[in-house]
């Protein structure tokens, strides 16, 4: 039961590593929401173009690890003359990553929405872009909400990955107080703790937005897993 | 006078508080066909369902032959595979090809060899008129060869007794027929047959025994002529009459002409 | 570079080392914890109810310390096999979810068919609930394939000469950041690609005609 006393002890290094992590994911989320929403709209409404462009963007940062993506940002493009500090590194690369699956949420309920309201909506003599804007977007971001809400769990999770490149993570913080009691089980149980107690509480939520906002019959299925 | 081969001593079963079967006694001689009929939500699938213990009895007993099926330490799996069921939505095994429907049970559960059961398969399909359909998956056939294929898988256990639950209910009206020709068949060949049907030219042409139930009980049965054109209950009457105008009119026409 | 290639290269040995002794792993377990989450008695099936939601609840990379360093207090292993053994056991979880989902959604009236004609609860399961469940678990597996292909990275922290770990080494001894990583990140991404294709064949091929 040493976790318990580490809690305690060290309450304020794990708080202020909630703080950081809890930011890193604030930032994914609304920036890979604004992207992620750009790169929908560019697959669904960009043309041959667009649409390749959003696929391409998708593909690349849903097919390659999180952590791959970070070295890649942090340390390597300052070969490319860009050189950024570890925390924006951090909040470019969760922003990218979380975009790329982001994007395939709304596709999927834009896509679910279907033709049929775009049609209308112009033989209504609204523009394309009206359309979105008005008809599309307002069905599209209600339909989303059950399977996005996979998202900021599977950000928290992910986030963890960002000690790596020595953010002063939740994580991060574990790795320091188990290097300096020589007792990594304790310590990492205790972190764990701390995540699967983020993780609930923004299940929960999650849940009472869900349930605010939720149009019955209006659902998507869930994509991500991890 | 024979003795039963099913023989339902005073069953009765309980869902949640509701006696859906208040206190059953019907006795089955082999190569009967009993008809049961009745409103809907009386039971009668409900009893099929005890025959066949996918369902435990609350009270009563059930003989199959000379062994009480209801008692504490039989062995269920090796009761089922002496009685074979048609259910309404013909649940044939989506993953298999008609001819799979129908060799597995004895493949699987006979431990019979694979050829031997396909044998036994093709002669089963070929009884229901659909050796030609094979190697069709369940996705590939229409409702009512989907029905007959079921038929065939539960005649391959070489079942002592047939239950049929409703089996055209869930069909288009054009496809009922060959599903009741078979049916029709099998009564002819001496199998002994318990059907819940709607159809009452079949009930009238084929069944040996026709039995009311309302309720959780047996109102009345008898032979379909008593049944028919005598019967002792004015709600039997009233049940028919009434059954006879939603779904049989052109059939009891058919038998009858 | 060119010089230091087959070594990054040499790391998809060693990635899809680790992917398929987890994912194997992660399946087998997978499997007997949703057969016990459905079939089960109460107790047991709340038991793995609860497996699963603190397993998806904490981040791959902390599970993976802390079974490394659970696994190691009690027998010896490499980095490479108790990284392995600790991704098999995190993809159990999700594993399980994925084949509880398919397991529920084929109808039950399979299971009343399938005892009906005689056969036993078990051989219902395996002979005509099973063979459904698989074709249906198909797609969101080959999901958590590609998660388990881009988490085996993970063991680079383990110190495990996977691809990362060595694109790490190749970028620190040629200074040559953006493409060693790069060149890791194609790897991973033609590795995910490629099983992708590879499942969407296998259920093309096990697709039960006109279902």
């Amino acid at each position: 039961m040493e976790w318990l006393t580490y809690l305690v002890t060290y309450r304020n290094e794990f708080l202020q590593g909630t703080i950081l992590t809890l930011k890193l994911v604030g930032v994914g989320l609304l920036g890979g929401f604004g992207l992620g929403l750009i790169a929908a709209l560019l697959r669904v409404y960009g043309g041959k173009v667009g649409r390749w462009i959003a696929i391409g963007y998708i593909e690349l940062f849903r097919g390659t690890p999180l952590l791959v993506q970070l070295f890649l940002i942090y340390f390597g493009l300052p070969d490319m003359g860009i050189t950024l500090e570890r925390m924006t590194a951090a909040y470019i690369a969760l922003t990218l990553n979380s975009g790329a699956y982001q994007a395939e949420y709304l596709r999927g309920a834009i896509q679910a929405i279907g033709s049929g309201q775009m049609m209308a909506a112009r033989a209504v003599g609204m523009t394309r872009f009206q359309a979105i804007r008005h008809i599309i977007l307002p069905q599209a971001l209600r339909m989303v909400i059950p399977a996005w809400s996979n998202e900021p769990i599977s950000l928290i999770k992910a986030s963890a990955v960002a000690y790596l490149i020595a953010v002063p993570d939740l994580m991060n913080q574990a790795k320091i107080i188990a290097g300096k009691l020589y007792d990594p089980i304790g310590v990492y149980f205790a972190v764990a703790i701390i995540y699967l107690a983020i993780v609930f509480v923004v299940t929960w939520l999650l849940g009472l937005v869900e349930r605010r906002v939720a149009i019955p019959g209006l659902e998507l299925e869930t994509q991500r897993t991890h | 006078m024979d003795k039963p081969i099913l023989d339902i001593i005073e069953v009765a079963k309980i869902y949640g508080g509701n006696e859906i079967l208040k206190s059953i006694s019907l006795q089955v001689k082999e190569g009967d066909t009993v008809v049961l009929i009745g409103p809907s939500g009386t039971g009668k699938s409900t009893l099929l369902r005890c025959i066949n213990l996918l369902t435990r009895i609350d009270r009563g007993r059930i003989l199959l032959g000379d062994q009480e099926i209801t008692a504490p330490a039989v062995n269920e799996d090796k009761v089922r595979q002496q009685i074979g069921m048609v259910f309404q939505d013909f649940l044939l095994f989506n993953h298999l090809t008609a001819l799979d429907n129908v060799m597995i049970a004895p493949i699987r559960v006979k431990k019979m060899s694979k050829a031997a059961a396909r044998e036994k398969a093709l002669y089963e399909l070929e009884r229901v008129g659909l050796k030609d359909k094979a190697g069709n998956y369940p996705g590939q056939l229409s409702g009512g060869q989907k029905q007959r294929v079921a038929i065939a898988r539960a005649l391959a256990m070489d079942p002592r007794i047939m239950l049929f639950d409703e089996p055209t209910s869930a069909l288009d009206p054009e496809l009922i027929g060959e599903v009741l020709e078979v049916m029709r068949k099998l009564a002819l060949e001496g199998m002994t047959m318990v059907c819940v049907t709607h159809e009452m030219g079949f009930a009238r042409e084929v069944a040996t025994n026709i039995v009311f139930m309302e309720k959780g009980l047996i109102v009345e049965q008898g032979s379909p002529d008593k049944m028919f054109n005598h019967p002792e209950f004015p709600r039997t009457r009233e049940f028919l009459w009434k059954i006879t105008e939603l779904y049989g009119k052109h059939d009891q026409d058919k038998a009858a002409g | 570079m060119n010089e230091y290639l087959p070594f990054i290269l040499g790391g998809i040995g060693v990635t899809l080392g680790v992917s398929l002794i987890a994912l194997p792993m992660g399946f087998v377990l997978g499997l007997l914890l949703a057969l016990v989450r459905i079939y089960g008695p109460r107790w047991a099936r709340t038991i793995v109810g609860v497996y699963s939601t603190i397993m998806r609840g904490i981040p791959p990379i902390v599970l993976l310390f802390l079974l490394y360093f659970l696994m190691s207090g009690a027998i010896n292993l490499s980095p490479f096999a108790a990284g392995s053994l600790a991704l098999g056991i995190i993809s159990s979880a999700y594993q399980l979810e994925i084949l509880r989902g398919a397991f529920l959604s084929v109808s039950s009236g399979q299971m009343m068919a399938a005892r009906a004609v005689g056969m036993t609860r078990i051989q219902a399961i395996r002979h005509i609930l099973l063979p459904q469940a698989l074709r249906i678990a198909i797609p969101p597996w080959s999901n958590e394939v590609a998660n388990l292909i881009k988490d085996s990275s993970l063991v680079y922290a383990l110190g495990v000469p996977e691809i990362l770990r060595r694109a790490q080494t190749v970028s620190a001894a040629t200074t040559e950041f953006f493409l060693a990583f790069g060149i890791a990140a194609m790897v991973y991404f033609l590795l995910v690609f490629f099983s992708n294709r590879m499942l969407d064949w296998v259920e093309q091929k096990t697709r039960i005609p006109a279902f």
